[in-house]
């Protein structure tokens, strides 16, 4: 059983060449290391188990098992563009389709001069961003802690891309990136990549979102490492809407710069099985992040954040709220470490993670965990676990609302204070939509 | 209108209401009174069908039909409201998306289309007049962060809006100062018609200054032991409650209850 596990038959180390054989574009010598780099860290540790503590209520063996196609999407496939674009990012949309960037169907029209959004292989052979992409590929996520980091950093290639945003530049319309499964392919796999460089004093706003309708078996191993340097603002809204029969593991790695501002939202609610990781780090003063979530899960879902935010110099603030709903047979795990450095005065950190409940074999496991060494802060956090309560739902019903009505309502108004954080309408209704849907079909059947 | 027929109901296991009865009509005006721990929030919660209480004998009719049968928002939508002493908050959800599902909700149950939200807005905004409400609470979650007057006027907002036939206020002026019992007052003045009737449920007689009751039932233990027009909550003010227990010789006392 046990060598099973570890040697899966779909990331074999000749898959790995096999991989990298077909494609035919070169990359520069350190690229090609950090590939090595990646399968030698996975090939070492394998897939992790429930043994380990970081994965202890998160049981990947149900994607060990899973028998993937490595080959890469068909270049020329159409896309179903229903749900790739939405209306606040118009004319600035990359798409992605399995391993590939789509640049034919991808709009950059209202993007500005000067941004670069460019296939991450082509950027690092081109001398315009190879530094740029050389220094930070890899070095703001750590893939050593993380084996599915590793898979993705192994299997690095035209499924990445470089988004550099230059001085003072702000764009005015969000930047979506659309990832989409490759649909010509039973149990593909997709490693997106993506690497962003907001300079001095850019701004930016992100929109990653993973959605599918299709009801197919997928993997999207993704990574997305971010760097503010001084006074840079990144929104960045992240949707996982995956199919049902789908896995999503991910990684999100960023790094502050002086006085940056990273604030970022991550809507949970896609995916059979699904695990984000999310690192901010404080490498300089004066920066503040707010790092907010809300997963959404029924039947035999599973969702599982791990988060980190790192205290590391003086004088930053974060502040975290990530909240839960759960229907059906469904579990969530949500584990958040703050870690205050010995010299990181003057920090001002706050956690909090809620839960609803809706069913009675829905299962949480949370655990919020503040580690302070320094001795001027303002630090607090906590979690909760709780049902629909009995007399708002009385009330409710005082006031005409059926039973279910008033429910619904209810879990409306839980999700609510992290869907009004969305600033594009279209979306926000989408969400809006589901969470009230989802929870009249349950209540139809 | 209302019929309650030798009441009695418990909360776990513990008999609160003791064989209440009670006639109102059309266009009246009902004080309930009492000491703490009467049965008279008890009373109003029964009526409106909280969960907790359970019925264990009698019945009240209301319009024609069993009340008891139907679920809290059944009697809602047939015209049953009930203020509560204190109103509940409910995050993440506006007061104007509230108050307009909550009125859709009885428009479909009468067979009358619905008010879009435009529509609704301009009624709102109306019957917020009522209780000199500001239009910024309308977009405010409900009853969060709202004062204990703002609450109880949203309740009175909130009966503005729904237009009940029976109103149940339960201890409405409680936490409430001079100037926003005068204002909650008028609101409910000016919702009472001819063909509304109300349920006053009031430790107090300082509200019945304003809200002035055509009866004033006087309850104990969970039974009502004095029954009489507005000097009767006059006399309660000027004595006490400590006045009844002496007086109460008999189990009717001085009223003209027939239990």
């Amino acid at each position: 059983m046990l060598t099973e596990i570890s040697t899966p038959e779909t990331f074999t180390e000749e898959a790995f060449h096999a991989f990298h054989s077909r494609n035919v574009a070169p990359v520069p010598t350190w690229l090609e290391s950090l590939r090595k780099n990646g399968w030698r860290r996975f090939a070492d540790v394998g897939f992790p188990s429930v043994k380990e503590e970081e994965w202890k209520y998160t049981n990947v063996a149900p994607l060990i098992k899973t028998r993937f196609d490595l080959r890469d999407a068909d270049n020329t496939s159409s896309i179903d563009s229903a749900s790739l674009y939405c209306a606040e990012a118009e004319n600035s949309t990359a798409v992605f389709v399995g391993n590939r960037f789509r640049e034919d169907a991808s709009k950059f029209g209202a993007v500005p001069d000067g941004v670069a959004i460019v296939d991450i292989v082509k950027a690092a052979n081109d001398p315009k961003y190879s530094e740029v992409v050389r220094q930070h590929l890899g070095s703001v996520v750590d893939y050593v802690a993380n084996p599915f980091t590793a898979l993705n950093t192994a299997f690095l290639s035209s499924g990445g891309v470089l988004i550099y945003v230059p001085r003072d530049v702000k764009l005015e319309t969000p930047l979506s990136l659309s990832f989409l499964p490759d649909a010509s392919r039973k149990a593909p796999v997709a490693f997106p990549r993506v690497l962003i460089i907001a300079e001095q004093g850019s701004e930016l706003t992100l929109i990653e979102n993973y959605t599918s309708s299709s009801d197919a078996t997928y993997f999207t191993n993704a990574v997305v490492e971010i760097v503010l340097h001084d006074n840079a603002r990144v929104e960045h809204l992240k949707l996982q809407r995956e199919g049902k029969e789908a896995f999503h593991v991910a990684s999100t790695a960023v790094a502050l710069g002086p006085n940056s501002f990273y604030n970022t939202t991550t809507i949970n609610m896609g995916a059979k099985l699904s695990r984000h990781d999310i690192r901010v780090t404080f490498a300089a003063e004066g920066a503040e992040c707010r790092v907010d979530g809300l997963y959404l899960v029924t039947d035999d879902q599973h969702t599982d954040t791990h988060s980190v935010i790192d205290h590391a110099k003086p004088n930053c603030s974060s502040h975290q709220l990530y909240k839960g709903i759960l229907d059906g047979r469904s579990r969530a795990v949500f584990n958040g470490k703050i870690f205050v450095r010995h010299d990181a005065q003057k920090t001002d950190a706050m956690q909090t993670n809620k839960n609803l409940l809706l069913s009675n074999e829905a299962r949480v496991d949370t655990k919020p965990q503040l580690e302070i060494l320094a001795d001027d802060v303002k630090c607090a956090h906590g979690a909760a676990v709780g049902q629909i309560d009995e007399e708002e739902l009385f009330y409710l019903q005082t006031r005409g609302l059926p039973p279910d009505v008033g429910r619904n309502l209810l879990t409306y108004g839980f999700a609510e204070e992290i869907v009004a954080k969305i600033n594009f309408d279209s979306i926000k209704r989408q969400l809006n939509e589901s969470v009230l849907n989802r929870l009249q079909a349950q209540f139809e059947s | 209108m209302l019929e309650i027929r030798d009441l009695y109901a418990s909360v776990d296991g513990n008999e609160i209401l003791k064989g209440i009865n009670l006639h109102v009509k059309k266009g009246e005006i009902h004080a309930i009174m009492g000491p703490n721990g009467s049965g008279k929030s008890t009373l109003a919660k029964v009526l409106a069908g909280h969960p907790a209480y359970e019925v264990t004998r009698g019945e009240v009719i209301y319009e024609g039909k069993n009340l008891l049968e139907m679920s809290p928002d059944e009697r809602a939508r047939e015209g049953v409201f009930m203020a509560f002493q204190y109103p509940i908050e409910v995050p993440g959800v506006s007061n104007a998306q509230f108050l307009r599902l909550a009125y859709n909700e009885k428009r479909r149950h009468l067979g009358e289309e619905e008010l879009d939200p435009l529509e609704f807005k301009d009624l709102l905004k109306q019957r917020a007049k009522v209780v000199e409400m500001d239009a910024s609470l309308m977009n405010r979650s409900v009853n969060e962060g709202f004062s204990g007057g703002e609450k109880k006027r949203n309740e009175i907002l909130q009966m503005a809006v729904l237009e009940p036939r029976l109103s149940i206020l339960d201890e409405t002026d409680s936490g409430l100062d001079i100037d926003a019992l005068r204002i909650v007052a008028n609101g409910v003045n000016q919702l009472h018609g001819p063909n509304t009737a109300m349920l006053v449920v009031t430790h107090y007689q300082r509200l019945l200054n304003y809200i002035v009751p055509d009866f004033v039932h006087v309850l104990s233990q969970g039974r009502i032991v004095r029954e009489g027009g507005k000097e009767l909550a006059l006399e309660l003010e000027q004595k006490g409650y400590d006045w009844l227990k002496a007086s109460n010789g008999g189990p009717n006392g001085l009223g003209v209850t027939a239990n």
